[in-house]
């Protein structure tokens, strides 16, 4: 099983490195949220104790993360139309291990990926120096694992790229906002508020911002926690869905 | 010792690597495949022939385990169909549309579905080179998928498929799509598949020649049911042989001669009767001399062995349909190309 989730995760690694000229275009996008988005709120948003620039670097990090992950797992449409999942379904290989396999594989591309932004963001002086990276990579993997999963869930509900435009603007886009990742959540109307509180993204943007020492909304204990239960629950609808779903 | 190709092929009447007893497929209230019984020995090679929605892919997928029947069972190399992972260890599959990863290199290709077959490391490096070398695609083993042709494509999937010493190969249409001469040569490779490696392998296809050539059986199948099962030889006999197309003027006359000589197995047509016979050219003399003394005179006499497809349209009713056929690929393809299948 071990061996299966390791041919499947490799081969999304290759393939990754194969176009990784793509990171250079995946990564410009973000940073220019950051520098304009910063600079630009920099004086109309005041947060106690912390400059809005650091505030919103982490953010930053969780929606590099985000975009990433959720591609990752639609990609799966793909594999779909240009017929290679079905090299893999006629496999000895049980749906459960290419579920795996594939989660694992886009989770290893989105943590790349925000750790670039988080380098980067270092770069800029933005990244406090007594952060706890460990943990802060551990969130990262957490939160990468919850949106590659999604996004394999959006895989097995459509058979082509046809309605992702619709999917963008009516689920990962309010994911984005609500997440916390520009603003405090605690200023928003109440309603934002509690719709923000079933968003992972809150979680694994929190987290990160605990544990780079940043404030963070909810002890990172219960980021951490409520972070992993949503990658559970999330593996496991997709797990079955996708067994469902059939060539 | 003979080293005739052909009597290295041991079919094994009393092994059956295949049996499918009563198979039945419905999507929805759409039978696909109606009831087929089949049984496929060890080392034949076998064929599905049958037009556009026959239910050659739908028979194929369900003894893969990538479709669940709607009643009936099957046994595929001793294991039932509930034994998914037994089953797809022991069979190798090739798909009737591309499942290469184009972005990948020959190599990488094959070197994942190794992995996936749980091909130990070495055994892996060894079984890549040994089917590039089958297929004559060594020299390009590092080149992306996309770069290749159609003919080097399924090339390289059937090599692939056969990579872990399958007991049985699947090939679904394996040579859709590709020009003649691509055709001749993806012929070459299954026939020394199945001699040299004494492999069995099951094809789909409809291209009535393709399963002239290639097959040892072949089975006819037509709105999801087997019509008739025997070799291509003894299908062909199976119908009044040949027929005789005589040209003439005199259709009224003729048919008349014929009447009053008790030849009653003839078709007519605007300006020629054809007439089905077994004994071909032999009564081609006598024929003339009768029609000459009734003054009958014939423009020209044509005799036309009999083809698989005389015998597919004896037991179907209907041409297959290749013209169709082709333009439902086209149609299949451009849906898939704006990705809306
Ligand atoms: N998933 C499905 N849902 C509904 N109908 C299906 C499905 N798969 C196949 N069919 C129908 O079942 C019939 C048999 O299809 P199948 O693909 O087995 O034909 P085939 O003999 O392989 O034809 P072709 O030569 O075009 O590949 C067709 O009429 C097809 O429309
Ligand atoms: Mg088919």
């Amino acid at each position: 099983m071990i061996f299966d989730i390791y041919a499947i995760w490799r081969r999304e690694i290759i393939k990754f490195t194969r176009t990784r000229s793509r990171i250079v275009s995946s990564v410009v996008m973000p940073v220019v949220w950051l520098i304009f988005i910063g600079v630009g709120f920099s004086s109309s948003v005041q947060i106690p104790g912390i400059e809005y620039m650091d505030f919103l670097a982490p953010g930053i990090v969780g929606m590099i993360i985000l975009f990433t992950s959720i591609f990752s797992g639609v990609s799966v449409i793909w594999d779909r139309q240009f017929g290679f999942l079905k090299e893999i379904l006629v496999a000895p290989v049980s749906r459960t291990s290419i579920v795996l396999g594939k989660t694992m594989g886009g989770a290893t591309i989105a943590v790349i990926h925000g750790t670039i932004m988080l380098a980067i963001s270092s770069a800029m002086g933005l990244i406090p120096v007594e952060s706890n990276l460990a943990i802060a990579f551990g969130f990262m993997g957490l939160t990468s694992v919850c949106f590659v999963s999604i996004g394999l869930i959006i895989a097995t509900q459509m058979r082509s790229m046809e309605g992702f435009q619709t999917i963008m603007s009516f689920l990962i886009m309010p994911i984005f906002f609500l997440s916390g990742a520009l603003f405090p959540i605690e200023n928003t109307p109440e309603w934002m508020q509690f719709a923000s509180y079933f968003d992972p993204l809150t979680y694994g943007i929190d987290g990160i911002r605990n544990s780079l020492g940043i404030q963070g909304n909810v002890p990172i204990f219960v980021d951490g926690l409520v972070l992993a239960g949503f990658c559970v629950g999330l593996i496991m609808v997709g797990g079955f869905l996708f067994k469902r779903s059939g060539i | 010792m003979p080293s005739n190709i052909t009597e290295k092929i041991t079919i094994d009447e009393n092994e059956n690597t295949i049996e499918i007893n009563k198979l039945v497929k419905k999507f929805k209230n759409f039978v696909a495949v109606d009831s087929v019984d089949l049984q496929i020995n060890k080392g034949e090679l076998f064929g599905l022939l049958g037009p556009n929605g026959a239910g050659k892919t739908t028979t194929l997928n369900i003894l893969a385990t990538l479709l669940p029947p709607t009643s009936g069972d099957a046994k595929i190399n001793g294991f039932n169909l509930k034994e998914q992972n037994k089953i797809r260890h022991s069979i190798g599959f090739v798909f009737q549309d591309s499942t290469l990863d184009d972005e990948l290199t020959a190599r990488e290709n094959l070197d994942i579905h190794g992995r996936l077959y749980h091909l130990p490391k070495n055994l892996r490096k060894q079984r890549i080179d040994e089917v590039l070398d089958l297929v004559e695609l060594k020299d390009k083993e590092n080149r992306q998928v996309k770069t290749f042709s159609g003919g080097m494509k399924r090339r390289l999937e059937i090599a692939r498929g056969m990579m872990h010493h399958p007991k049985i190969l699947f090939l679904d249409e394996p040579t859709l799509g590709l020009d003649p001469q691509t055709r001749r040569n993806v012929w070459n490779h299954i026939e020394r598949l199945n001699k040299e490696e004494n492999l069995t392998i099951i094809l789909t296809t409809h291209y009535l020649e393709e399963a002239d050539y290639l097959c040892n059986r072949i089975a006819i199948i037509d709105h999801g049911k087997i019509v008739a099962i025997d070799s291509p030889d003894n299908l062909k006999k199976t119908i009044r042989s040949d027929t005789l197309v005589l040209k003439t003027n005199q259709i009224k006359d003729l048919v008349e001669l014929l009447q009053a000589n008790e030849i009653s197995e003839f078709t007519v047509f605007e300006n020629s009767v054809n007439l089905a016979t077994d004994k071909g050219e032999r009564i081609i003399p006598d024929l003339l001399n009768l029609a000459s003394k009734n003054q009958v005179s014939i423009n020209s006499v044509e005799l036309k062995k009999s083809t698989l497809e005389d015998v597919f349209i004896h037991f179907t009713g209907h041409q297959i349909r290749e013209d169709q056929a082709s333009s439902a690929d086209v149609l299949r393809n451009a849906l898939k190309a704006t990705g809306r299948f």
